[in-house]
């Protein structure tokens, strides 16, 4: 892999919460994206997915170990970034074109431009929303929406700045299973338009090998990349390639790598919660 | 339909009934005028006295909302401070709260020292009394903002001001609005006891006087004035809350607002 084209390089990362750091939430953490890759990180709850997101992104600074981004140490926020999670967390004040378009009052050089051309903004919020199936819904409150339509207008708002790295936490994760496949197919066609690296969290496996280019799977508390998987499957990829033999092949074994993690641990730690 | 409208009516029916209970309570116990007087001697003492209860009245008012706005300020500011910072919270909320507690009645002496006799204690009295609540309000709404969204405001670099003025005091309004109309009650009580302490003017002092004159029915309107003012400036800033803060609500009339 060229050092050119990494856009995000984690090496040895460590972090502990809590009172003199009693919970290691990662250690040894070692994960490289290249730029416009489509990453997927799975592992069991708690294992510091989460805690992954914030790293990378600059939210939270490591114990232990360097994380660079566009071959540049990160020491605070990068500005590049959107996020969502599975929280859709709109303001509930705000119609739903003005939720989305909170990112472009913040960012520069979009917020010196803002009030000026306010109009031409909202013009593109409203395409953006169009993509995802809410074009009639520009001037509602987020709860005149359902859970879905929110996070597509989460969704909105991680993307209307147009971030070179998209990091999305779990964000299908309270969807029913319908909505949640027709997000994919609204991610995946947004990325077939406009490159932009992106990191998915999620504990669907299903749902990372059918976005990701490359899926990694982290072990238990503390986490760390136990394994890595490249998915070969072309774009686009459809709902009926998931009931491929190829496709369920994959997601079965990334299934037993997180089983053999989830025993090891429950020996280790001394209780079944691995059998479950 | 109907049961709207005897909604709306039960507060009056209310109060009518108390007047009712009362009157015919102080006709059946004959109970004497300087002890508890009638509704209807104190409705009485209320035309025939109109004049300087309207003047005392204005004056208690005015020193109220003077009070009050001032109050609004600085609770305002002082919420925004408390509530963006977890350092400022750490540090004053006992402070506020310790504040808070002691009795404003001991204060007054001390205002009557610095400021002399009159208008400047009431008001003083009745921005102590007011302003803790809006404080603490405005900075519950900014302290609990959800953690996941001070994330995806800070991944696009948002300057402490961004995050107060697009998020905290937008958050922050309904919790500001519910505390006006309690915070406007206890300004009234701030500026009367002021007033009876220590001025020439108000309600308060009105009160004073004519307990000492043992006018008796007149102390008693001083009181329903009072409670009328109060209720009037609550009812006042309710409305406004429902206005500003409709999306708190879910109003779905909001829909056709800007
Ligand atoms: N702010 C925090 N303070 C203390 N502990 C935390 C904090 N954030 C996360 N943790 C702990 O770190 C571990 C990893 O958390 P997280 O990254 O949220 O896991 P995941 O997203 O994989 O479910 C958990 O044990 C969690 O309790
Ligand atoms: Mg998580």
């Amino acid at each position: 892999m060229q050092a050119s084209e990494t856009l995000v390089d984690m090496r040895g990362v460590r972090l502990a919460f809590g009172r003199r750091n009693v919970t290691v939430a990662v250690e040894n953490l070692d994960l490289a994206v290249r730029k416009d890759e489509f990453v997927a990180v799975v592992g069991p709850s708690g294992c510091g997915k989460s805690t992954l997101m914030k790293l990378m992104t600059g939210l939270v600074m490591p114990n232990a170990g360097t994380i660079a981004v566009n071959g540049q140490t990160v020491t605070g926020p990068l500005s590049f970034v959107g996020m969502a999670f599975q929280n859709p967390t709109l303001l509930p004040w705000r119609r739903t074109l003005a939720n989305v378009m909170l990112p472009l009052e913040i960012v520069e050089p979009h917020r010196r431009r803002f009030r000026r051309e306010r109009a031409a903004y909202a013009e593109q919020a409203r395409a953006l929303l169009k993509t995802v199936g809410l074009g009639g819904f520009a001037d509602k409150y987020p709860w005149q929406l359902s859970g879905g339509m929110q996070q597509r207008a989460s969704l909105c708002r991680a993307l209307i700045h147009g971030p070179s790295l998209l990091m999305l936490d779990e964000p299908f994760g309270a969807l029913d299973a319908f909505t949640r496949e027709e997000l994919w197919d609204v991610l995946q066609a947004i990325r077939a338009r406009r490159a932009f690296t992106t990191v998915l969290v999620t504990h669907d496996l299903r749902e990372a090998v059918y976005l990701a280019d490359t899926v990694h799977v982290m072990s238990a508390r503390p986490g760390r990349i136990i394994a890595s998987y490249t998915v070969p499957f072309r774009r686009p990829r459809t709902l009926k390639s998931t009931f491929e033999p190829a496709f369920a092949d994959l997601v079965q074994r990334i299934r037993d790598d997180i089983h053999t993690e989830r025993e090891a641990d429950a020996v280790a730690v001394g209780d079944d919660e691995g059998a479950a | 339909m109907r049961t709207e409208i005897i909604e709306r009516a039960m507060p009056w029916i209310a109060v009518v009934l108390l007047f009712v209970v009362w009157e015919i309570a102080c006709t059946v116990f004959a109970v004497p005028e300087f002890i508890l007087p009638k509704p209807s001697q104190v409705a009485r003492v209320l035309v025939t006295s109109a004049g300087p209860i309207w003047f005392h009245a204005r004056e208690t008012l005015i020193t109220t909302l003077i009070g009050f706005g001032v109050s609004i300020g600085v609770g305002v500011l002082l919420g925004v401070a408390v509530g963006s910072s977890r350092l400022a919270y750490r540090s004053f909320y006992p402070m506020l709260v310790g504040f808070n507690s002691v009795p404003k009645v001991a204060i007054v002496p001390v205002l009557v020292v610095w400021f002399g006799i009159g208008f400047l204690p009431a008001v003083i009295t009745a921005f102590l009394m007011s302003f803790f609540p809006i404080a603490v309000n405005v900075a519950t709404g900014l302290a609990t903002v959800e953690p996941e969204l001070e994330d995806v405001l800070r991944s696009l670099g948002a300057k402490k001001r961004d995050f107060i003025l697009k998020v905290g005091l937008p958050r922050a309004m309904p919790y500001f609005f519910a505390s006006l109309k309690v915070a406007v009650t206890l300004a009234f009580v701030g500026s009367v006891i002021s007033e009876s302490i220590a001025s020439e003017k108000g309600i308060g002092t009105m009160m004073v006087q004519a307990s000492a004159d043992f006018r008796i029915p007149l102390v008693f309107a001083g009181l329903l004035v009072t409670a009328a003012m109060g209720i009037g400036m609550y009812a006042i800033f309710a409305a406004i809350e429902r206005r500003m803060t409709g999306w708190a609500t879910r109003r779905m009339d909001l829909e056709g607002m800007d």
